[in-house]
Formats: structure tokens, sequence, C-alpha cells
């Protein structure tokens, strides 16, 4: 049997088990969400290098019944969630004990990952819809979960503007379907690369659709002008929630979608009028986002919204890359060039999850040794904790992109499409941003990992090893990346750029 | 919350059954007319909330304890969740394997009805749950800001 | 064209209450207005002048059915209403946690994370 409709089911089978075993079993949520998010990492990791599939839920085949689409992108994204999913709850099964409520929270993570996994695996413009929404509402509430003032705040803002996000990409999906009259990925993408090619032909219900899309997409995923939730929302949030959003939800529901919808939707093409539009307004919410989410994270004293700032940022990077394969692709460039952009913004995505993942996870492991997040009341961290600090500096080189780790990587192939698409200043700004997000990484590592014993660290231990080894491994997996591209860059990166280029092959996947 | 007048207690007991057998209906004639589990279930959960306003939280969660409303909740939830999972018999998650029978008889149109159904049990209870759960919030602010100005 | 002008302009009413009211529970209001603002749209979208409701009844021929309403935005706009009601279910559970913390439903006085 064809795995793909898995990937929905366990979690969300999982996560309505959670609560009612729960009532008399209190450990259910422990035990079943580190099951099923266990048996999901590993069906992702297997989905490696499988060939790419529709299928087809009910026997309808579209544009008529919904499709789950498998391909080299969705894998991608399979993974980062799947694995972080992972290893975020075996962190929280330590971490969390001085929560209550536990299985509620297992029951909320559970419905977020399932969320996330389907909207990675939907072909079908509403079923992302939903999808979102199902993992948009478990991360509110797993924002505010502590309750306490600033959380509430915190999920509250999220809340708000998470739903304007949504009210956005709903009109926009409605006006996809008065236009096209369909709501399937692949079916709208062959009635608009039909209809409305050709100079001059772009339908502006379409173009007011792809702004709309673009603007609630791009709330979700934080990019400025739309970031003013995830600083506060991010922090606030429990560790391991904070890695999972910062990690993966803000890819998943944002980047992901922005790419499924304008690449193989909309369309990147010189035929197609205001795909130029689109590109630029990508390239401009990217550079936007490096340049604010970078300055605005130098002057954080704490450490886990410095963490959040930074996020802005490197999503910047990634939506970078992206942005600027598309409109090489849309200018009718060299699609060798696109395809280099468009591997960099990949590759950085997958970073970017696995590191600031490990980041997040290690600010909690902090957090719950020594109480605060305060870096001023921090200091010598190397000595009292040192797995957590040795995980913490090799995180930090990777985002800042030391050499050879693997965030350099990505950074450079990123850097180098830009200024073979002859984007200068852009290159520049990117170029300068890489130094300040060095420039704090290593302020971070001054005020809390070197230096002398001071402050709140003074009573600090190492902590449990249920709480290392997650960190641990999101280690190895950072370096790997770094120094392994070629042996897994050829199985998952590849595929996931060649899915993302080729609009017309995933029409014919899905259609048939 | 202790209730209402005489009048409106009478009333509702009165017509209590009726809504919930409308909801029944509404629900089991899903597939035939307009209607389905979610508008069924919403109408079940209203003679429920009917029933808390009318005569307060105790008497409600005595015909449908909290703990009763948690289970069913979920297991509305599981079982479309199954039923779903029977479809991979045919082949194809959520496919219709049950004969889909003549048209417009109440058993026609395969697993729509079993579907319905369950998700009648999860809307109504998850409607009452949320109902219960702001009216119990409602009151402990209540409290804690009468006792905030007496401060 | 009308009708979806008037819908973009409820729309941008939900927006103004959303951005211009201080009171919470105020904002919780400007964004249902918001939401069902773009149902209006969808069902709009299906609306066909002289449509009849999408129900197949006993002997209807090809004709008949041919002045249906497109169902589709129908669904969507139930689907949408159900999500509306569990993220208003939340926000209005959020907004009396926030007043049992803050003691105000104000947003410039809870408002403390900044910077």
């Amino acid at each position: 049997m064809n795995p793909v409709p898995l990937f929905v089911a366990i979690p969300l089978g999982a996560a309505f088990l959670i609560p009612m075993l729960g009532i008399w079993w209190k450990k259910s949520g422990e035990a079943l969400a580190a099951l099923s998010t266990a048996t999901l990492a590993v069906m992702a990791i297997l989905s490696i290098g499988s060939t790419a599939v529709a299928y087809h839920m009910g026997g309808w085949a579209p544009p008529v019944g919904i499709a789950l689409v498998s391909d080299g992108l969705t894998v991608l994204l399979l993974i980062a969630v799947n694995v972080i999913a992972f290893l975020c709850i075996i962190f929280s099964l330590k971490y969390m004990t001085a929560y209550s409520g536990l299985p509620k929270y297992y029951s909320l993570f559970m419905l977020m990952v399932a969320g996330m996994n389907g909207v990675v695996v939907s072909g079908d413009l509403f079923n992302l819809y939903v999808f979102l929404e199902v993992a948009s509402i478990a991360s509110y509430a797993l924002v505010a979960f502590g309750t306490e003032a600033d959380e509430l705040e915190a999920g509250f803002k999220y809340l708000v503007l998470g739903s304007v996000a949504s009210v956005m990409i709903l009109f926009a999906i409605g006006t996809v379907y008065a236009v096209t009259g369909t709501l399937n990925m692949a079916d709208a993408a062959r009635e608009i690369s039909t209809r409305f090619s050709g100079a001059g032909a772009m339908n502006p219900a379409l173009l007011l659709a792809a702004a709309m899309f673009l603007m609630g997409f791009s709330l979700k995923a934080a990019l400025v002008p739309f970031h003013a939730w995830l600083p506060d929302a991010h922090p606030s949030a429990p560790a391991p929630i904070s890695a999972m959003l910062s990690g993966v939800v803000i890819k998943s529901l944002g980047i992901y979608a922005i790419c499924r919808v304008f690449f193989h939707v909309f369309g990147f093409d010189p035929n197609v009028m205001g795909s130029v539009i689109l590109a630029n307004s990508m390239i401009w919410l990217a550079v936007l986002s490096i340049v604010v989410g970078g300055l605005l994270a130098i002057g954080q004293w704490d450490y886990k919204r410095l963490l959040a700032y930074s996020s802005i940022g490197q999503v910047g990077y990634v939506m970078l890359g992206l942005g600027v394969g598309a409109r090489v692709l849309a200018t009718g460039g060299p699609r060798s060039l696109a395809a280099l952009a468009i591997l960099g913004g990949l590759f950085h995505l997958v970073n970017h999850a696995f590191f600031k993942s490990l980041l997040f996870l290690s600010s909690g492991a902090i957090q719950h040794a020594t109480g605060t997040r305060d870096m001023k009341q921090m200091g010598g961290l190397r000595e009292k904790m040192p797995i957590t600090s040795a995980v913490t500096n090799l995180a930090a080189l990777s985002i800042s992109g030391v050499p050879p780790f693997s965030g350099f990587w990505s950074k450079l192939i990123i850097l180098i499409a830009v200024v073979k698409a002859e984007h200068y200043v852009i290159a520049g700004i990117a170029i300068v941003m890489a130094f300040v997000t060095l420039a704090y990484y290593v302020k971070v590592q001054r005020e809390i990992i070197f230096g002398s014993v001071r402050g709140a660290v003074e009573r600090a231990k190492e902590v449990p090893a249920a709480m290392y080894v997650p960190l641990i491994i999101l280690a190895i997996v950072c370096v790997g990346f770094g120094l392994l591209y070629p042996v897994f860059g050829y199985r998952i990166l590849e595929p996931a750029r060649d899915a993302l280029m080729n609009s017309a092959e995933y029409v014919k996947l899905v259609l048939g | 919350m202790k209730g209402m007048s005489l009048i409106v207690k009478t009333i509702s007991d009165f017509v209590v059954g009726f809504i919930i057998i409308f909801g029944a209906y509404i629900v089991l004639y899903g597939h035939l007319t307009p209607g389905g589990g979610f508008a069924g279930g919403v109408i079940i959960a209203s003679a429920f909330i009917l029933l808390m306003l009318a005569h307060g939280k105790d008497v409600a969660f005595s015909k449908l304890g909290e703990r009763a409303a948690h289970i069913l909740d979920s297991a509305g939830a599981l079982a479309f969740l199954l039923i779903g999972w029977v479809g991979v018999v045919g082949g194809y998650f959520f496919m219709n394997v049950f004969g889909r029978g003549e048209q417009f008889r109440l058993l026609s149109s395969g697993m729509i009805l079993p579907g319905n159904i369950a998700i009648a049990f999860k809307v109504a209870s998850s409607l009452f749950l949320v109902f219960s759960a702001l009216a119990v919030f409602r009151r402990r602010s209540f409290r804690s800001m009468i006792e905030g100005e007496l401060r | 064209m009308t009708v979806y002008f008037l819908c973009v302009v409820l729309l941008t009413m939900g927006l103004y209450c959303l951005v211009a009211k201080k009171n919470i529970v105020k904002k919780v209001i400007g964004l249902v207005i918001m939401d069902y603002a773009v149902n209006l749209y969808l069902i709009i979208i299906g609306y066909k002048k002289g449509g009849v409701a999408p129900v197949v009844e006993r002997g209807m021929n090809s004709a008949m059915l041919e002045r249906f309403v497109d169902p589709l935005p129908q669904a969507l706009v139930l689907t949408s209403i159900v999500i509306g009601l569990g993220v208003l279910a939340l926000m209005v559970a959020m907004c009396i946690r926030i007043y049992e913390r803050h003691g105000t439903f104000d947003m410039s006085q809870i408002s403390k994370l900044r910077g």
C-alpha cells in the first residue's frame, strides 16, 4: 500500500487517541507521541529516493477527487518535519514534566504534525488551506500552553495575525477557483498555463489572488514586514514548541506553500505576465527579512528572542535563493542558474530547520538548568554544561556560516547564484548580513558559553541524557550536512529542486 | 450557574427531547437532504447547551458527563478515521467500499451515513465541551474579578 | 460586480476594526467579520442568477440540474465556518484567560512584549 496518506493518518489517530487513553493512563501522551513520531520519522527517511506518486483519496481521480502528491520536494519537507518532530518529542519527555495537562500537550503536538504533513502532501488548494489551519490552530494553542501573561499575549498576537493570513489565503483560493473553475493544483496550473499565457494575457483577478497568497503565506512564514508575531510567539512557547515553530512550522506553512503555489500553480515563465512582479516581490521580502531580522537580533539580550529574530533573517536567505531562482525563470534566463539558486534556497531551508531547532532545544536545556533566558545573567556555561555548550557552539558556527559546516555551503550557493544573476547590491547586502549573523552568534558565545562562571550559571548542572541525546543527534546532522553533501544532496536536494522547477511534470504526475 | 426560572426550566425540559430527535433526523438523512454530521451534531449539542442554560451546569453534566463527552469526542474522530481505513480494503483510503444502495433510501450511499454519525458524535460532544469550558471559565474569572475589587 | 466589491468593503471593515480597536474582544469581532466577508465571497462565486439549491430530488431531469448553483463553494464555506468556529472558540478562551491575568481587555495595557 502507498504510504502517503499514512503521514496524515498516523499523527491524526495519535492526536485523538491520546486524550481518550489519557483519562485512564497518565503516560499515554508520552508513549503514543514517541511511538508515532518515531514511525513517521522512519517512514520519511525510507521514502528517500522513492518515485513521485499521486494518491487518489477514495479512488476518485483528480480533478474530481482529492489528490495527495509525493514528489521530491514533499520528501524533503517530510524528512525535516518528521525527524525534528521525533527529536522534539524525545526532548519533551523530560523537559515538559514541569507543566500540567500533558496529554493535551502531546495531542496538540500530534495535531500540529498532522497539519504540517497534510500541507506538505496535499495536492489540492483547499485541502492545503484546511491542513494549514489545523497546524496553525494547534500551534496557537501550544504557544499559549503555559497560560502565563507573556504566553497569552504572544499567543493572542499570533492567533490574530495567523487568522488574518488564513483569511487572505482563503480569499485567494476563492479567486483562483472563480477564474479556473478548479481547486486541484495541477488542474489549476494547466488552466492558467493554457488560458493565460502569452504577452499581456495575465488575468487581473489572478494577479490579485497571487498578491493575497503572497501576503498570507508571508505572514505564516514571518517575512518582514509581516513578522511582528514571531519574536513574541517563538520565545514564549515551551522550548520543544519553539524548536518546531522556528524549525519547521514557518517553513512548511509558509515557504513550502509559497513554493508549491507560485512555482507550480502560477508558474514562473516568461510567457506568464506578472511572474516577474511576483519574483521581484519575493526578492524584496527576502532582502528586507535578511536586513531587519539580522539588525534586530544584535540588540537582544533575551536568548530565545535573539534566536527568533535570527530565524527571520535566515528564512530571508531561503527566500532569497528561491526568489532569485524564480526571477531567472521568469525573465527567461539560463535554467542552470535558476537551478543553482533554488538548490541553495532549499539547502538552506533544510539546514536552518536542523540548526535552528537545535539552538532552540539547547536554549530550552539552558533555561531548564539555569532558570533564565537573560544573557546578562549567564556566563561560563562551558564549565557547568559541557555537552549543551558544545552543541550550541556547533549550531552557532553552522548558522553563522563558518566553513566547513552546512550553513556555509548553503549561503555560499545562494550568494554565488545571486552574483551570477547580476544582483550585485543584493549580494553585497547578503554578505554583510552574513557577517552580522556571525557577530550576534559571537555575542551568544561570549555572553553564555565562554568567560567566567557567573550569575545563574553557578547553580547549573548538565541536563539529563533524555534531553541532550536529541541535541547530539541534531548536531551530528548539522555537521553531516556540511561534510557529506555529495551523499545526501544527490538523493534528497536534487530531486526536490527538479520537482520544484518542472511545473509541467507535476501536472503530468497528478492528472496522468 | 443556578439555572433560570421555573417557566424556562419546564419549557426546556419539554423541547429538549424534540431537539435531539430533530438533530438525529438531520444526521441520519444527511446524505439525502440538506444537513449532515456537522449540522445535526450542532443541533444535538444545542439541546445540551439549552439544558445547561436552563438548569445549570450540574444537571447538564448529569445527562452527559464531562468524561463521557471527552471520550465521545475522541471516539467520534477515531471512528471517522476508521471508516477511512475501511476504504483501504478497496485499494484507497476513504474508498466507498460499502454498496451504494438504492437512491433516496435511508440505507444508501455507502459510508457517508456512518461517516455522518461519527462526525455528529464528535461535533455534538466537542461543542458541548467548548460551551461548558467557557461557562466554567466565566464563573471563575468573574469571581476573581470580584475578589480583585474587594481588595 | 458590485457584490464582489461589497465583499471587499466588508473585509476592509473587519480589518479596520482589527487594527483600530484596542479592546481585544472587538478585535475578535473584527476578525469574525473578515472571516464572514470571505465566506460571503465564496458563496457569491458559486451563485447563478435564478439558480436553485443543489439537492437532487425524485423525478428531476437534466434541464433542472442545469439550474443548480455550484455546490462546491458551499462545501468550502461549510468547512471554513467550522474552522472559523474552532478559531473563535480558541480566541474567546484566550480573551477570558487574558482578562484573568491582566484584569483588562485593553491591548495597550496588556502589551508588554516588545523590542
